[in-house]
């Protein structure tokens, strides 16, 4: 019988069916952080279990770490408190652990793939919901509640009944300034927050195909937004070029074994799909969020629409709007920006440092916007000054912080204060989701670049006549 | 036996009629800081129920002492976002034992079965008639019945059945986990685990 991709992982990974239930599913690899680990932990002690593979579970520090004097203890007591849980937690069952200061530490999902954790035709799960970036390398990979991170660590399992599938095609070429970010931001707002709901996801098309390893992880990141579970994309050579060599990477015989399994990871001709949407790549904007939720996002040079045309109720739509301080029919172009945030699990990878870096070289920060440049890993902070992209930002104004999840979600002090916009390379818009009253225009590195060094929203390609020479000189 | 069973549920319910209740919403990041699964009710909803200097909000519903009962009624796409289990837990930990709505977002209802509250799917038109019901009387009681899996409005008899698994079903009804499933076939996931690729 035809098979999808996602099929062919996840039958492979099935211990057992549950009639009138969920299927017990097999997860090769397990991430964990300081948040959403420590009730998990204490759950075993509270059953008297054990961890049954510690080898396959791995633990970084990443949510409320700061980004800032990071040889210095953790003044938050609360949240040295959860690094330490980590750490004792790991020591105590044997599990590797990067904490704050270790040269692997970094955010989850930049440093697993990082260090061949993530491997095509695998099962990853993380008690975070971006644990879709992982689907970036043909694996299924989703976010899982803290009874689930027991439920693996003591058995390496979970028991979820298999989504419906949904293949999004997106095919053409894209337009200048049109980065993996906006052709995801672009499809969750055509499918809106809670469109993929129930699915898990296929990309397919040349757009993806044509996409690096990194852009293809930004655009799995966001699959959660429109409610996916999780979406993948189908292994090719810039996949196995990728993981190969690297340090968790099978090697020798195992790795000739896992490459015939990677060979076998794409979805059969004939296979079918719950719910199949094709797009045309060459007609998506550089995007930009307006609302509350990643599904309100349109290209740069739109109008804010009518409630006629929004989905969800006038009422919820209403509140958004007024959350943001925006209306109707309003110009995007042109507003106030008072922080720019670059980083996180969706772009914090160095191509979005390239990125960034090419819209600013040979300008300067404008003087009324804070910029928070966050490195998503070790990695990627000693690429950014390898490659000179670093003195380029030097030069015009920025500074690099260090890496972590930061104003991501804001759990460290990288708040963004009540009131204010910040142009933010992250994934959520939610009401506080910056900080208490933050107001969140999510977009690309390129926008938040335009925005830094404007002071407002811009359309980047109005500052790109040199970009192209830019990028290929940086590169 | 990991929580409370799960029978039958009769009570006043806590309408909340905006769609896409995120879970930053229910739970903000900046309270997620516990090691331990205590005291996340005190910040459900903070942001919605509390002023920057701690005051209540005296707008939101929560603050109103003319609303209340152990069912929390949302709206459309409740729970979206972020994996948290806390956000289920600030639910329980609050007092809910059953959160009901039109549209569910998948790990939030995961999360909520994993842990003994009921996410209660109705159609569009059935949330419309709950909060309706409410809105004309705040005491209006809906019954949810796990073992029937029917919800409905007392006063008016008005019901709808709602989907839950089998497995899930007994689960509640008997206030066991997956874990204590999972524990049971650990010799069948170690022989399993032998001939994986990975």
């Amino acid at each position: 019988m035809s098979k999808t991709l996602f099929d062919k992982v996840w039958d492979t990974h099935v211990v057992r069916k549950i009639e009138g239930g969920p299927d017990v599913l097999f997860i090769d690899r397990h991430l964990i952080h300081e948040v959403t680990s420590p009730v998990a932990f204490l759950g075993l002690k509270s059953r008297g279990i054990t961890v049954l593979y510690p080898e396959r579970t791995f633990a970084t520090a990443d949510h409320n770490t700061p980004t800032i004097n990071q040889h210095l203890p953790v003044e938050d007591p609360l949240s040295a408190n959860q690094l330490k849980a980590l750490e004792s937690n790991s020591n105590e069952y044997g599990i590797s652990h990067w904490g704050l200061g270790h040269q692997k530490n970094g955010i989850v999902h930049v440093v697993g793939p990082e260090y061949g954790i993530t491997q095509p035709g695998a099962t990853i799960v993380c008690g975070d919901s971006h644990t879709s970036t992982h689907g970036a390398f043909g694996a299924i990979a989703f976010g899982i509640g803290t009874s689930e991170v027991e439920m693996v660590l003591s058995t390496q399992c979970i028991m979820q009944p298999k989504p419906k599938k949904m293949r999004i095609n997106v095919n053409g070429k894209l337009g200048i300034g049109v980065t993996p970010k906006d052709v995801a931001l672009f499809i969750i707002s055509q499918l809106t927050t809670s469109g993929a709901t129930g699915y898990f996801v296929e990309y397919a098309g040349d757009v993806f195909e044509n996409m690096t390893m990194e852009g293809r992880m930004t655009v799995c990141n966001l699959s959660i937004e429109m409610g996916a579970r999780g979406g993948m994309i189908a292994p090719d050579e810039t996949t196995i070029e990728y993981v190969k060599g690297r340090e968790f990477s099978p090697k020798g015989e195992a790795w000739d074994r896992a490459l015939a399994y990677y060979k076998t990871l794409k979805t059969d001709a004939d296979a079918v799909f719950d719910k199949e949407l094709t797009f045309n790549g060459s007609t998506i904007e550089p995007m930009i969020t307006y609302g509350t939720n990643p599904g309100m996002g349109m290209g740069i040079s739109q109008d804010i629409p009518d409630a006629a045309h929004a989905e969800g109720g006038a009422e919820t739509y209403a509140k958004s709007l007024n959350y943001m301080g925006f209306s109707e029919g309003d110009h995007m172009i042109g507003k106030k920006v008072d922080f720019v945030f670059v980083g996180s699990c969706t772009n914090g990878r160095i191509e979005d440092f390239r990125a960034f870096t090419s819209i600013v070289k040979g300008k300067q920060k404008a003087d009324d916007v804070t910029v928070w440049l966050v490195p998503g890993s070790h990695i990627v902070e000693a690429q950014i000054k390898e490659e000179g992209l670093l003195d380029i930002l030097t030069e015009a104004g920025f500074t690099l912080r260090q890496p972590g999840c930061s104003a991501c979600l804001a759990m460290n002090d990288d708040k963004i204060p009540a009131g204010k916009y910040a142009v933010s390379t992250s994934n959520r818009n939610f009401e506080g989701r910056q900080g208490p009253g933050s107001r969140t225009l999510l977009a690309s590195p390129l926008v938040a670049a335009a925005a830094a060094i404007t002071g407002v929203v811009t359309d980047p390609r109005t500052l790109m006549e040199t970009v192209e020479e830019n990028v290929n000189e940086l590169v | 036996m990991a929580y409370d069973k799960f029978n039958v549920l009769r009570s006043t319910a806590v309408p909340l009629p905006i769609e896409n209740i995120d879970t930053d919403q229910l739970i903000p990041a900046r309270f997620l800081k516990a090691t331990e699964r205590v005291g996340f009710g005190d910040n459900l909803f903070r942001d919605w129920r509390y002023n920057s200097d701690n005051t209540p909000k005296k707008d939101f519903i929560l603050n109103n002492p003319v609303y209340s009962g152990k069912i929390l009624v949302g709206g459309k796409n409740f729970g979206s976002g972020s994996s948290r289990e806390h956000a289920a837990w600030a639910v329980y930990d609050y007092g809910f034992r059953c959160v009901v709505s039109s549209f569910f977002a998948d790990i939030f209802r995961n999360n909520c079965l994993n842990i003994g509250v009921l996410p209660v799917q109705v159609s569009a038109e059935f949330a419309d008639q709950i909060f309706n019901a409410i809105h004309a009387d705040p005491n209006t009681e809906l019954e949810v019945n796990l073992a029937e899996q029917t919800i409905t409005l007392l006063a008016t008899g008005e019901k709808e059945t709602f989907e839950i698994s089998p497995y899930k079903k007994d689960n509640m009804l008997n206030g066991f986990d997956d874990i204590d499933y999972l524990q049971s076939i650990k010799p069948e996931i170690e022989e399993f685990a032998k001939q994986l690729p990975l």
